[in-house]
């Protein structure tokens, strides 16, 4: 990797614009999105009416929990709910 | 210079569970991600989001088959390069024709890409005050008195300051071939 000069160390710095915060933030909260995962299907295996609720709509109880709904984050609670 | 954590270190304190590690495992390869779904394969904003947040999804999920944890770059760059073509095949925005035409221009992005996180891991390793006055300058696009406002320093002084911060980062870069 020869041939840095400033110019060209600019134009390549220029191409690592960050992700918007909220995006980087997400992502980083996922580990606590499993865990919030893991209790609610833990909840949802005791207790058919709320695992109802659950699956009619699974966004609504992440929210409930606190946990963001990103489409990764709803796909993960239906795999888990589905694998019961 | 500061101390910065090798990719391999970071893998292997996330896969204890450490969450500062994780943390910043998804700040150090954010932009690189966000980029190859922006520039490389330019997604409107909402496909964009959903590749990005897949990526970090499976690399948590999968953390444990990684055979190498220095592959981590390489994995996360193949593994956003795949779910960004997914989506496009999904939406029906690209036709098959111009698939391996488009393709090839996309490899191209991606080499410079690669090549952006190497100069930006220089950055990391120079520290502040320069990475953040370069960061501010060129990959946020901040005025010289937007920087010199936001870091406390006359603005007047802030093109010296890059063009010094420039030099060390070249230093780095050398260093390491």
């Amino acid at each position: 990797m020869n041939g840095y000069d400033p110019e060209r160390i600019a134009a390549l710095l220029r191409l690592s614009a960050p992700a918007p915060e909220g995006w980087v933030r997400a992502a980083q909260e996922l580990p606590q999105a499993r865990v919030g995962i893991a209790a609610l299907v833990a909840r949802a295996e005791e207790d058919a009416a709320f695992r109802s609720r659950v699956i009619a709509d699974l966004e609504a109880a992440l929210e409930a929990e606190g946990i963001p709904a990103t489409p990764s984050v709803v796909a993960a609670l239906r795999t888990s709910l589905t694998a019961d | 210079m500061a101390d910065i954590a090798t990719d391999a270190q970071l893998v292997s304190r996330c896969r204890d569970g450490e969450q500062a590690a994780w943390n910043e495992l998804v700040e150090r390869f954010s932009r690189y991600v966000y980029a190859i779904c922006h520039q490389a394969f330019r997604l409107p904003p909402e496909d964009a989001e959903d590749v990005f947040q897949e990526v970090f999804a499976r690399v948590y999920e999968h953390l444990d088959r990684l055979r190498s944890d220095d592959a981590i770059r390489p994995w996360i760059a193949q593994l956003t390069r795949r779910l960004c073509i997914d989506r496009l095949r999904s939406g029906g925005r690209e036709r098959p024709a111009d698939e391996e035409l488009e393709l090839a221009a996309v490899d191209e992005v991606l080499a410079g890409l690669d090549e952006a996180l190497t100069v930006r891991a220089c950055l990391d390793a120079v520290g502040d005050p320069c990475r953040e006055i370069l960061d501010r300058f060129f990959c946020r696009d901040e005025s010289y008195k937007a920087i010199g406002d936001a870091l406390d320093l006359p603005a007047g002084t802030i093109a010296s300051r890059i063009s010094r911060c420039l030099a060390k980062v070249r230093v780095e870069l050398e260093g390491r071939n």
